[in-house]
């Protein structure tokens, strides 16, 4: 869905600069947990604007459903019933990419132009240049990335990049009934944040916060949690996530190094040659059987 | 609405969504406005955002809403009068009410008639025979000048005020705690911050919907909250109001309109059988003044009861023959739908036609319901969706288990379209009337209710002609001038119940002023006349299609007070007001009680504002007439009157259904004692030896009635029945979350899945354990979603007194781990 | 080259087949590995396909190689076993990197260095192997957790750039040692080529002769 071409500050697996001449500003997306009654009408908006349907499953004993995301769903609900110090909370995670400032899946994946990012933040799917190596789904912190069984592509949230591409707001905002989701430049929803963080605050939760992680560059998808010091709370959000070590390593280090070394082999070897000569058998021997004969 | 309407004067929300922002408080209890009603719970959201309003959630579970709430606190099913009870007495008892509003604008300072009594349970003139209330002392003494009798000091002991505050004395946080089981000090903590609204400047809403219409108890619940609204003062304010959220998007317009057995449209009623002459039945709903100067809008009753035989009767309607008085039928008992099962049951009744209802879903105790299905002869269903109703002959296993070979009943099936396949008008919960236009051609041979409806009557019109009858004049005679009769447009329906002018109507004030010309819509109600020159369908739909155009269809949302009566967005009854009995937003002198909320003002001359008054717009503050303008008194009532089957003054009742066996206040008297119970109903109510465990049933946000899991989306998002129980009844039964568990009451049982949950928790009742199970009751055997049980399998068939809805949220299950 | 009396057989037919099994699903799993491992080397895609088909093709050729190397490993296992002269010619191994055999011991079939190569190789492949399946993600990344599988991605790419180095130094050798390719394309080696290399071994075949 390469709506936007004109904008593109990274590409997968490109070593060389993107079309990036159009500067937009940064976007996110701010999910206020503190307002989210787990209504679900962010799961429907988005499969209906990308026209997916996951299937008809069954109850697993919660509320959940459906249970994971999948190629079908690209943001579910997560309820956590937790017990604070504040009594029973119910904390209800919309779940779906997190469009980091440093994408690990976007780091990770080997084919080029698969996953992009927008100079607005926005890290984009481009399923027709997929490989379908899920890659991506061992890059990604946050494990978002789900791969079709129907077309071995990967899928997720795009934060509706041909809705924000032609100045809408993603389709899961424009549903929020609650307001608990809104969407504008990523500096408006900072400062949208610190407002309902202060109101927080006033109603008690001391350690109300923003989830904009810094290990990954910080994210276009925000969350205000109640209890921003303790994120596990929220159906396992990880509390300092980043791209591993072993990604890190893999996608980093490694690449140069490998390709480096090969060739330094290679080069090495040839000059051997050319310095040293063929090793061959030694005229003495090649006599002696010379005279057997 | 049995209860708003005999305290207020209207039954419907007196405020409306938009103005819940403007909230200091916000109770929500009896519904769960975050699943149920979650578009219009952005309002709440915007309450704490921009008011920092403290939201409160009172409910069994721990909801949706509490979820974003900052208070909760449980409470049993079917408790909510006690609960409320006990608010009442600490407002009272801590001197927290806002007594200016209180002396001024209610009935606290009445006298009540001599030999009006509340003893052990029971109010003055019960028949235990009957089962029914001699009400004629649940009444104000009335003076030689034929206006009751008050005393501005309200302590003469005869007074509202002292016998309200006498009878909820009772109402301890002690005996609150014992009975609804909610822990004390949250109790106090809740009636501590809805106190503070006691204050002019502070306002609370309370939200509801059937969480309390659904009790055997469920009008007086709603009363005892409209009661403490009226001692805080927080009714006729922005961000005040006792406010029904209804479900179905026009389901304000279903009563409005009439659509239940004994009413008219615009909350006309049916003469009984006791009435068969018109003046008396006129005389009867034309009420007098009680006290001096008040404007008693029933008054006109005839007005509006004259030009609604207009409408329906044209020039058959005429001053000699009553307006056709004699062709309404006058009613021998209400035939609600209990009542209709009933005799269905009974093999009294054996046709029924069914639109838009799906009562083998929505109706308590279905083996009941396809047994009176089985006896009928033809059963008619007008639907979009092919529901549990329409195909309850068919067997789906356990699901539904009937022998169709069995059943003679002949189905016919139209199919109608959905609201997005026609023009129209939806009425919400605020009051608005709301245009909408046609999105998409209906599919195959679906036609309008009106096309349907159109075509029945022609039919039938035809062979009254060709045939006679018995009784052919009010079908001979109905007034049916649409362009096209088969097909009768919105356009001209909504026409219709706006009104019109059947003659040139002169200015009274001025004989040489012509208001309207004979034929031209009318302006609203104001211009309606009972000598049949005016014709109005819906006298309080008037002014909803004006000589302007359709005032449904408007969508200016500008709002320039803030408060979000945006008066140019759509119409809203009556007259375009915004919230009702906004005059009592003033105080006396017609100055706002908080300058924050001006919502109207005396501006010297007139009533002015950024509503439209609910007032006669010319009477200056000072005169006697008072903000309540529907009530022959004019004020709101603390005490009932008649007006309720069970009592002037709310009583908790225990369900009919319960788990502690007795009512800790009067263990004489445990339920509701004017409830209706046919006979065979009472024998199938069960006892909590056998079904220890109290059941709510309830909708959850995923799903839509029995409608949405004929749909993908929504079916995805819950794909199959469940019941939750709280982690302590889980381990108690060996349940784990996941495993299929069988749920069965007296009447019948499902199989669900289990949902093992923190959020209900057991509570102390009565020295008593109480554990709760919540049945969802979104799954059927029809539709894409997995096939399931209809939860009313399970429901008792009895109703609240006033009204007849079901008791769907208090009753008595057992539970097991399905072992199949 | 003939079955004369000149030369010995070094490798039979069934041996030789299964090496340029390995050696050609060797070359298509580097290349295409490469080409998933660094942009620079994505063009390598089109010889398979491209993306998707390599991305497809990748790890049934793996398979194809570790059956087949298995096989090589399980007979040539028993000549690998490191002995003390081995130990003592990869102590004069920069001097035959020189070209100087003279002070070199004598070697057996395979040399310490070929050994040595045949350790890493093994090693490698087993690596490859075990972390290959970890990552396949349309049969089996599913069983494993996150961080298992982004170890095995790790170990995967080292493990395949020491293989393909180890692998280029045995092309190399095979190429610098005039006539060692003889033996894998033909069977055979000259009788003073094994002597030369393998002084050992020509013992043990021919009796010193």
């Amino acid at each position: 869905m390469a709506l936007q071409s004109l904008d593109i500050t990274r590409r997968s697996a490109t070593t060389i600069p993107s079309p990036s001449q159009r500067q937009t500003p940064e976007v996110a997306k701010l999910i206020d947990i503190s307002k989210c009654i787990g209504c679900k009408a962010c799961q429907v908006a988005c499969m209906e604007w990308n026209d997916t349907r996951d299937v008809v499953g069954t109850n697993h004993g919660v509320l959940d459903n459906p249970m994971d995301l999948s190629e079908n769903s690209w943001t579910v609900m997560r309820y956590a019933e937790v017990q604070t110090d504040r009594g029973l909370e119910w904390l209800i995670r919309k779940d779906g990419c997190m469009h980091c400032a440093n994408p690990g899946c976007l780091k990770s994946c080997p084919a080029p132009g698969a996953i992009v990012q927008y100079s607005n933040g926005i890290v984009d799917f481009h399923e027709e240049n997929c490989i379908g190596c899920g890659y991506c789904i061992t890059g990604c912190p946050f494990n978002i990335p789900r791969l079709s069984n129907k077309d071995s592509k990967v899928y997720k949230c795009t934060l509706c990049s041909d809705r924000v591409a032609v100045g809408l707001e993603p389709a899961c905002v424009k549903t929020c009934p609650t307001g608990a989701i809104v969407f504008g430049t990523k500096e408006d929803m900072l400062h949208h944040a610190e407002g309902r963080i202060a109101d927080l605050k006033s109603r008690g939760f001391a350690d109300a916060g923003i989830y904009d992680p810094k290990g990954v560059g910080g994210t276009h998808v925000m969350y205000v949690l109640q209890h921003a010091d303790r994120p596990a709370l929220y159906c396992g959000l990880p509390k300092d996530p980043s791209i591993g070590a072993m990604v890190g390593l893999w996608k980093g280090a490694a690449k140069p190094l490998a390709s480096f070394a090969l060739a330094a082999g290679a080069l090495g070897a040839f000059l051997h040659y050319v310095t040293k000569g063929p090793n061959k058998v030694s005229e003495e021997i090649e006599k002696e059987f010379e005279n057997e004969k | 609405m049995a209860s708003l309407a005999p305290t207020f004067g209207r039954g419907a929300m007196t405020n409306h969504w938009v103005d819940i922002k403007n909230a200091d408080v916000i109770l929500v209890m009896g519904g769960n406005a975050a699943e149920a009603h979650p578009c219009g719970f952005k309002w709440v959201t915007e309450a704490k955002a921009h008011n920092h309003a403290t939201f409160i959630v009172i409910d069994p579970r721990f909801t949706r809403s509490a979820a974003v709430a900052d208070i909760y606190a449980p409470l049993r099913t079917g408790t909510d009068i006690a609960f409320l009870g006990g608010l009442i007495n600490y407002l009272l008892s801590h001197d927290k009410i806002q007594h200016e509003y209180v002396k001024a604008y209610t009935n606290a300072a009445f006298i009540v008639k001599d030999g009006y009594s509340f003893d052990d349970g029971l109010f003055s003139g019960y028949d235990g025979a009957t089962h029914k209330y001699d009400k004629s002392t649940w009444a104000y003494e009335v003076g030689p000048d034929g206006f009751a009798k008050v005393d501005e000091t309200l302590q003469n002991p005869r007074c509202v005020m002292q016998l309200l505050t006498q009878h909820f004395s009772r109402y301890t946080p002690d005996v609150v705690s014992n009975i609804c089981g909610t822990p004390k000090d949250l109790f106090l903590k809740v009636c501590d911050t809805i106190a503070t609204t006691s204050a002019p400047d502070r306002t609370m809403t309370i939200l509801y919907a059937l969480g309390w219409t659904q009790h055997s108890v469920g009008s007086q619940m709603i009363r005892t909250a409209a009661m403490a609204q009226l001692l805080l003062g927080n009714v006729g304010m922005a961000g005040g109001g006792v406010n029904a959220l209804r479900g179905h998007s026009n389901i304000q317009g279903l009563t409005d309109l009439g659509l239940l057995s004994n009413l008219l449209p615009g909350y006309l009623t049916l003469p009984d059988e006791k009435e068969p002459d018109f003046k008396g039945f006129i005389a009867k709903r034309a009420l007098k003044p009680l006290r001096p100067g008040q404007m008693s809008y029933w008054q006109n009753y005839e007005k509006f009861h004259v030009s609604l035989m207009k409408t329906w009767f044209g020039k058959a309607a005429a001053k000699e023959n009553d307006w056709c008085y004699d062709w309404l039928p006058k009613l021998d008992k209400v035939y609600d739908v209990l009542m209709a099962f009933e005799l269905m049951h009974q093999g009294k009744l054996n046709g029924y036609f069914c639109q838009g209802f799906n009562p083998l879903g929505s109706i308590p105790n279905k083996a009941k319901l396809i047994d009176g299905l089985s006896k009928l002869k033809y059963l008619v269903v007008i639907d979009p969706l092919a529901t549990e109703t329409s195909c309850f002959w068919e067997n789906h296993g356990e699901y539904n288990d009937v022998d169709p070979s069995k059943i003679q009943t002949e189905v016919i099936r139209l199919p109608s379209t959905c609201f997005a396949e026609e023009n129209g008008s939806l009425t919400n919960s605020g009051r608005w009337l709301q245009w909408h236009y046609k999105g998409a051609p209906p599919p195959g041979d679906a036609k309008p209710d009106a096309d349907i409806m159109a075509g029945i009557f022609l039919k039938l019109k035809e062979l009254y002609q060709k045939e006679g009858g018995a009784f052919p004049d009010p079908i001979l005679n109905l007034s049916w001038d649409y362009k096209i009769p088969r097909s009768p447009a919105p356009e001209e329906l909504a026409m219709e119940y706006n009104g019109k002018a059947l003659a040139d109507l002169i200015d009274p004030k001025d004989k040489t002023k012509t208001i309207l010309k004979k034929g031209q819509q009318l302006d609203g109600f104001a211009q309606l006349m009972d000598d049949g020159s005016t014709a109005c369908g819906c006298w309080i739909y008037a002014g909803a299609w004006t000589e302007k155009g359709n005032m449904m269809a408007r969508r200016d949302n500008s709002d320039p007070s803030g408060l979000g009566n945006t008066l140019n967005w759509a119409f809203a009854w009556p007259a375009n007001r915004r919230v009702l009995y906004n005059r009592a937003s003033c105080d006396l002198s017609g100055k706002p009680w908080d300058p924050k909320r001006k919502l109207i003002y005396w501006d010297g001359s007139k009533w002015t504002g950024a509503d439209v008054p609910d007032f006669k717009p010319d009477i200056e503050p000072g005169n006697s007439m008072n903000p309540f303008i529907m009530q022959p008194e004019g004020v709101g009532r603390l005490f009932g009157l008649d007006k309720m089957a069970e009592g002037p003054f709310p009583e908790h009742y225990e369900p009919f259904e319960t788990p502690i066996d007795t009512n800790p206040l009067h263990p004489k008297v445990i339920s509701n004692p004017a409830a209706r119970v046919f006979k065979n109903d009472m024998e199938a109510f069960g006892k909590s030896k056998d079904y220890p465990y109290a059941a709510t049933t309830y909708r959850i946000t995923e799903h839509f009635h029995f409608w949405t899991k004929h749909t993908r989306l929504a079916a995805i998002l819950q794909p199959e029945q469940f019941i939750e129980i709280g982690e302590e009844l889980a381990k108690e039964k060996g349940i784990n979350a996941g495993d299929r568990v069988k749920v069965w009451s007296n009447r019948g049982f499902i199989k669900a899945m289990a949902v093992v949950t923190k959020r209900i928790k057991p509570l102390q009742v009565n020295g008593k354990t109480v554990h709760h199970v919540g049945i969802p009751i979104h799954w059927g055997f029809k539709g894409i979603a997995k096939s399931g049980f209809l939860a009313n399998t399970l429901t008792p068939f009895v109703g609240d007194a006033n009204t007849q809805t079901p008791e769907f949220k208090s009753f008595l299950v057992n539970i097991e781990k399905d072992r199949r | 080259m003939k079955n004369d009396q000149n030369t010995i057989i070094r490798y039979t037919p069934s041996e030789r087949a299964n090496h340029w099994v390995s050696a050609i699903t060797f070359i298509l799993l580097a290349l295409s590995g490469l080409a998933l491992f660094h942009p620079a080397f994505y063009p390598l895609t089109q010889f398979f396909g491209g993306g998707v088909w390599t991305r497809i093709l990748h790890p049934f050729i793996g398979i194809v190689m570790a059956i087949s190397f298995s096989i090589m490993f399980s007979s040539f296992r028993q000549l690998n076993v490191m002995t003390p002269a081995d130990r003592e010619w990869l102590g004069h191994v920069r001097e035959i990197a020189a070209g100087n055999e003279r002070n070199m011991p004598e070697s057996g079939k395979f040399n310490g260095g070929q050994k040595v190569v045949f350790r890493l190789m093994v090693s490698c492949m087993v690596l490859l192997i075990l972390s290959g399946i970890v990552i396949w993600r349309s049969y089996f990344a599913f069983m494993f957790p996150r961080a298992v599988i982004r170890l095995s991605s790790v170990v995967h790419a080292v493990s395949a750039t020491i293989m393909i180095a180890v692998i280029m130094f045995h092309i190399y050798a095979g190429i610098w040692t005039k006539e060692s390719i003889d033996a894998m394309l033909y069977g055979r080696v000259r009788r003073a080529w094994a002597k030369q290399h393998h002084a050992a071994w020509f013992r043990q075949m021919t009796g010193g002769k």
